[in-house]
């Protein structure tokens, strides 16, 4: 193939001596050409994977280009809104139930210590009734516990037996039952409450101390700080009524 | 041999000098080296075919190079400088195949 004269090889040639002077120039040019094309291509690789890409760009493509981008922040930005709106939700609901949850709770342990059905304690008083001649009845001993509760006691144990809403004194034979349980003086009386209010509660004129000094009785009553009771009640199961509303 | 020593020094001098390109001449050199490309191809096809000539080289490099540039200043001039870019690219690389694939015939002889 090297051997086939071409149209463009013969023109090409000439005399032998300026053929090579030629030749020889020519080489170096494209030496040269070539030597640029190297130059060009590394400096045009490099600026490609070096400098920002949009600095070479046409007017048109960053117009087309900022369109892209603009609705491409457009749609992220609707949705992070969804997003935003999504994560209110979840969280608002999340608190909602914290809050119900503390809400029945609070609820819980107030109707417990209400109904008795847990332990209490909490500033209050200890009243000690002494009765030697039994004198005093169940009427009597239900007036102590009134007057406590007039007074704002909030949970009260007499004797061994924690007062709820269904306590009963009753007469017996032989004495005075509450819920019962037998009782036998001396009684002793522990209520939570403000202990001030409590005490003059029961001091006052013709009332409980009155009442058992009258019987031939002693009362003490101790104000303190703090008034454990432990003795609880079972929780009441209704068997009729049911919560209205549920 | 002396020109794949030439393309060689000039990559060198390319990555030793690390030179900025100017940005008139931002939007034309890529054309241009692609349009060079071709003539390289161009040049060794010929070389293999045994009808290279030096001048017809150097005329087709430089006027490649040249055209390529134009067709761009002018697509810009005119607000068709991408899709002439594209163009140009399309048809350079058309040739670029083409040649190659002669230069593949002649190495592989497939």
């Amino acid at each position: 193939m090297a051997d086939q004269p071409t149209p463009e090889h013969t023109g090409a040639g000439g005399p032998p001596a300026p053929r090579r002077t030629r030749n020889r120039g020519a080489t170096a040019l494209i030496g040269t050409l070539l030597a640029m094309l190297g130059f060009a291509l590394a400096v045009q690789f490099r600026s490609n994977s070096q400098t920002d890409a949009l600095a070479g760009a046409r007017e048109a493509d960053l117009v087309r280009i900022l369109d892209d981008q603009n609705s491409r922040i457009d749609r992220l930005q609707g949705q992070i809104s969804d997003l935003q709106a999504a994560k209110q939700r979840l969280s608002d609901s999340g608190s909602n139930n914290v809050a119900a949850r503390q809400e029945a709770q609070r609820q819980a342990d107030a109707l417990a210590v209400l109904t008795g059905s847990a332990p209490a304690h909490g500033p209050g008083i200890r009243v000690n009734i002494i009765d030697p001649q039994h004198a005093l009845a169940a009427e009597q001993l239900l007036d102590v516990v009134e007057e406590l509760r007039g007074a704002g006691a909030e949970v009260i144990q007499f004797g061994p037996v924690r007062i709820g809403t269904s306590s009963a004194f009753t007469d017996t034979g032989s004495g005075v039952s509450l819920d019962r349980t037998e009782l036998r003086p001396p009684y002793e009386v522990l209520a939570i409450g403000d202990p001030r209010t409590l005490s003059t509660a029961l001091n006052i004129q013709g009332g409980v101390v009155n009442t058992v000094h009258a019987a031939g009785g002693e009362i003490d009553i101790a104000e303190q700080s703090t008034i454990s009771i432990t003795v609880t009640r079972p929780i009441p199961t209704p068997s009729y009524a049911t919560p209205a509303g549920k | 041999m002396i020109a794949a020593i030439a393309l060689v020094i000039g990559v060198l001098l390319g990555i030793v000098f690390r030179p900025t390109v100017p940005l008139w001449l931002e939007p034309y050199l890529p054309i241009a080296v692609v349009a060079a490309l071709d003539a390289v191809f161009g040049g060794v096809r010929a070389r293999l075919d045994g009808i290279f000539v030096a001048k017809v080289f150097v005329v087709s490099f430089v006027s490649n190079v040249l055209v390529a540039a134009l067709i761009v200043f002018m697509g810009d001039k005119l607000g068709v400088g991408g899709q002439l870019s594209t163009a140009v690219v399309v048809v350079l690389g058309i040739r670029i195949f083409g040649n190659a694939a002669a230069i593949r015939r002649h190495l592989f002889r497939a």
